[in-house]
């Protein structure tokens, strides 16, 4: 199962032809990634590393049956070639783009509704199911299948987690990065929610950030509706008030966006929640073993009275 | 990006908003004909910075005489403005802005801002003028008035008077708060703005309005589509390291710790800050240097890392997805070649290459210490910056 991709996936580029665009479909050809083709407005009819090229999204989806899409449209183009992917009906759009105009993410936002499409990014290390789709810009070999969800703003820090994770004998079923932008496609709720739902993931590890409540939010969420452990981790607990941290969303505007008060929320909802960055594997590891012990435990009680 | 309040104000003027007949100076003598040209019998000399609070901290003075207007200015211009935003280095202050004085009868709040919980543009009001925003908010939530703007139709007449009415107003004030909303919301979304706020937005004891003070600042990722705005910005109020980095696509921020941190992805390098602090140690700096970092690029952020006096060791934490360990090792043999280097450098390269960039920096024979884990990487630092033998 996993969410948003897999090996089903038929996946096109917009922006194809570009070097980065280039690079990244080559790498997620390699990893077994179904890229069916991509979209660089006036070279539709070429063929490019052996894929065909079109003009327009809705072109792509009627000759190959496209369902996701990784753009890498420069800026001041992304809003447009958002809105080209999903009135084709593109399923999953995930938007690489570093430097999107925010109130182009509003204007986006508001198209979307009534469409049935996720928007992942923008400024997204993109989307990863283990051994079966890879679309964004992370390092492949780095990610064991298992079945921990993955949700992040960060890539590299999503990377970091990955690593400790593997080295403790943990994979992973799906990892998202949504991006560092205050106005971004997807939130952690939205996804907390298709976790909660997929029978290939066992727990969440949530990674966010200074900034903003969706952490928080999915939280409460999780709290009320999924019976799946939740861990979670804050980075920013150093971070000067006021100042934009590298990610435009992450700034620190009132008390509640501090990564203190988050992590407390986190807390209070019953979030695994990871004080340092260098535990992360770890803390994924106890909350999944603790889990399973009381599932142990509960599916045979005579056992614990007979100890 | 942040604006002086005078360019604010210029930019209300040109959307048609009400403002304080005023001008910018750059001297008090200017000072003295902007209050000649402007007329009146009391002015108010304004203290130009990119922070707030400057009322309190004596930034912002009263006028009686022409004489007092050329004082005030000279004793604002040329001196250091510590307010609550400014840190106790405060800001110089490089101009003033020169206004009538106003007979206000009632004070309110009037604001825009990119909502992260609505993902919109959101109309904020409060007949509490004057005050932090924010602060009334915590204390009395039901004197902030909010109104979301849905895009695809904007900001609304009637949302704007269903508003007025909200912050109390009545009559053809309605319609003349109304108007402005408009205005400001028209600037707002033609500009690229994240937040504007007018505070005070304030009645005249003959009944009009007037935005007595403005701030704005702007999405610096639409400054491509622009130019006026661009234009508009003060490199005087940044830091000039900051300046520098952003010149070299590096993304820095200063802090007052030991620990130097050269870092790939903002994620990262917040983790990586807050690490360091966890092992007990200090972050000198945030530094971002993105993806596809060449060796300039690494040799570049040294340089910026080191330019800080207070820097005691240096921390490379890097986790190559787009970005190759080789690369980077290449960076760090180039960045160790061209400058001589004070410090321990403690180094952590995870990811892509990794055989490679390690291959590379045992082989160049440099002085570093290695760190495998991101944990390492943090308690090295923390105890070399202590002087300890790592």
């Amino acid at each position: 199962m996993s969410i948003l991709v897999n090996k089903d996936s038929r996946v096109i580029f917009q922006g194809f032809t570009g070097q980065h665009a280039t690079f990244h479909a080559q790498e997620a050809i390699r990893m077994g990634t179904n890229v069916v083709g991509g979209v660089t407005p006036g070279k539709g009819g070429e063929t490019h590393i052996d894929r065909p090229v079109f003009d327009t999204v809705k072109d792509a989806v009627a000759e190959t049956g496209a369902d996701v899409s990784v753009v890498f449209v420069p800026p001041p183009f992304s809003a447009d070639a958002i809105m080209e992917a999903i009135e084709a009906g593109i399923k999953v759009i995930v938007v690489i783009t570093d430097g999107v105009p925010v109130q182009d993410m509003v204007r986006v936002k508001r198209y979307l509704i009534g469409h049935d499409a996720i928007i992942i990014g923008p400024n997204t290390a993109g989307v990863i199911t283990p051994e079966e789709c890879k679309v964004g810009i992370m390092p492949a070999h780095i990610y064991p299948k298992g079945r921990i969800g993955l949700v992040s703003r960060s890539g590299t820090l999503n990377y970091e987690a990955v690593e400790q994770m593997s080295e403790l004998g943990l994979g992973i079923s799906t990892s998202i990065s949504i991006g560092g932008d205050p106005v971004n496609g997807c939130d952690f709720l939205t996804l907390m929610k298709q976790f909660a739902d997929d029978p290939e993931t066992d727990a969440v590890l949530m990674i966010g950030e200074i900034g903003g409540s969706q952490e928080v939010d999915a939280a409460t969420w999780a709290k009320a509706h999924m019976d799946k452990p939740l861990i979670g981790f804050i980075a920013g607990a150093t971070a000067p008030p006021g100042r934009t941290m590298g990610h435009a969303g992450a700034i620190i505007s009132g008390e509640s966006d501090t990564a203190q008060a988050k992590m407390r929320r986190l807390d209070e909802l019953g979030v695994s929640v990871v004080q340092n960055a260098a535990e992360i594997g770890q803390t994924v590891l106890q909350s999944v073993n603790g889990r399973s012990n009381e599932r142990d435990e509960a599916a045979n009680p005579s056992c614990v009275s007979s100890v | 990006m942040n604006i002086h309040e005078y360019q604010t104000k210029e930019l209300f003027r040109n959307y048609g908003m009400p403002v304080p007949e005023g001008r910018m100076a750059h001297s008090a003598n200017k000072a003295v004909s902007v209050a000649e040209q402007v007329g009146g019998d009391g002015w108010v000399v304004k203290a130009q910075i990119h922070a707030g609070g400057r009322g309190k901290a004596g930034g912002v003075q009263l006028a009686r005489s022409l004489d007092e207007v050329q004082q005030h200015a000279e004793k604002l211009i040329g001196s250091r403005l510590v307010t609550k935003q400014t840190g106790e280095a405060g800001r110089m202050v490089n101009r003033v802005l020169v206004e009538q004085m106003q007979q206000i009868d009632k004070e309110y709040y009037l604001g825009l801002v990119i909502d992260r919980a609505s993902q919109r543009i959101t109309l904020i009001a409060s007949a509490s003028g004057g005050m932090d925003i924010e602060e009334v908010a915590a204390a009395t939530p039901e004197q902030v008035i909010n109104e979301v703007v849905d895009p695809a139709v904007g900001l609304q007449d009637f949302q704007c008077r269903k508003v007025a009415a909200a912050i109390g107003l009545s009559g053809k004030q309605i319609m003349k708060a109304a108007r402005i909303m408009k205005q400001l919301y028209r600037c707002f979304r033609d500009k690229d703005a994240l937040m504007v706020e007018i505070n005070p937005l304030v009645t005249t004891q003959d009944g009009q309005f007037l935005a007595l003070d403005g701030k704005m600042s702007f999405d610096g990722n639409a400054l491509f589509r622009q130019p006026e705005i661009a234009d508009l910005r003060d490199f005087d109020e940044e830091d000039p390291k900051e300046v520098e980095a952003s010149g070299h696509d590096l993304n820095y921020i200063a802090l007052d710790g030991g620990v130097g941190c050269i870092v790939n992805g903002a994620g990262l390098a917040m983790a990586t800050m807050d690490a360091i602090s966890l092992y007990g140690g200090r972050p000198a700096n945030f530094l971002d240097v993105g993806g596809g970092a060449s060796p300039e690029k690494i040799a570049n952020a040294f340089r910026i890392v080191l330019e800080d006096p207070n820097v005691k060791v240096l921390l490379l934490n890097i986790y190559a997805g787009i970005n190759r360990c080789d690369w980077i090792a290449e960076g760090i043999v180039k960045a160790m070649a061209d400058q001589t280097i004070g410090v321990p450098i403690v180094v952590r390269l995870a990811g892509t290459n990794l055989e490679a960039g390690r291959k590379i920096l045992s082989e160049s024979g440099l002085d570093y210490i290695h760190a495998d884990r991101l944990s390492d990487a943090a308690e090295k630092a923390v105890r070399a910056v202590n002087g300890e033998v790592v």
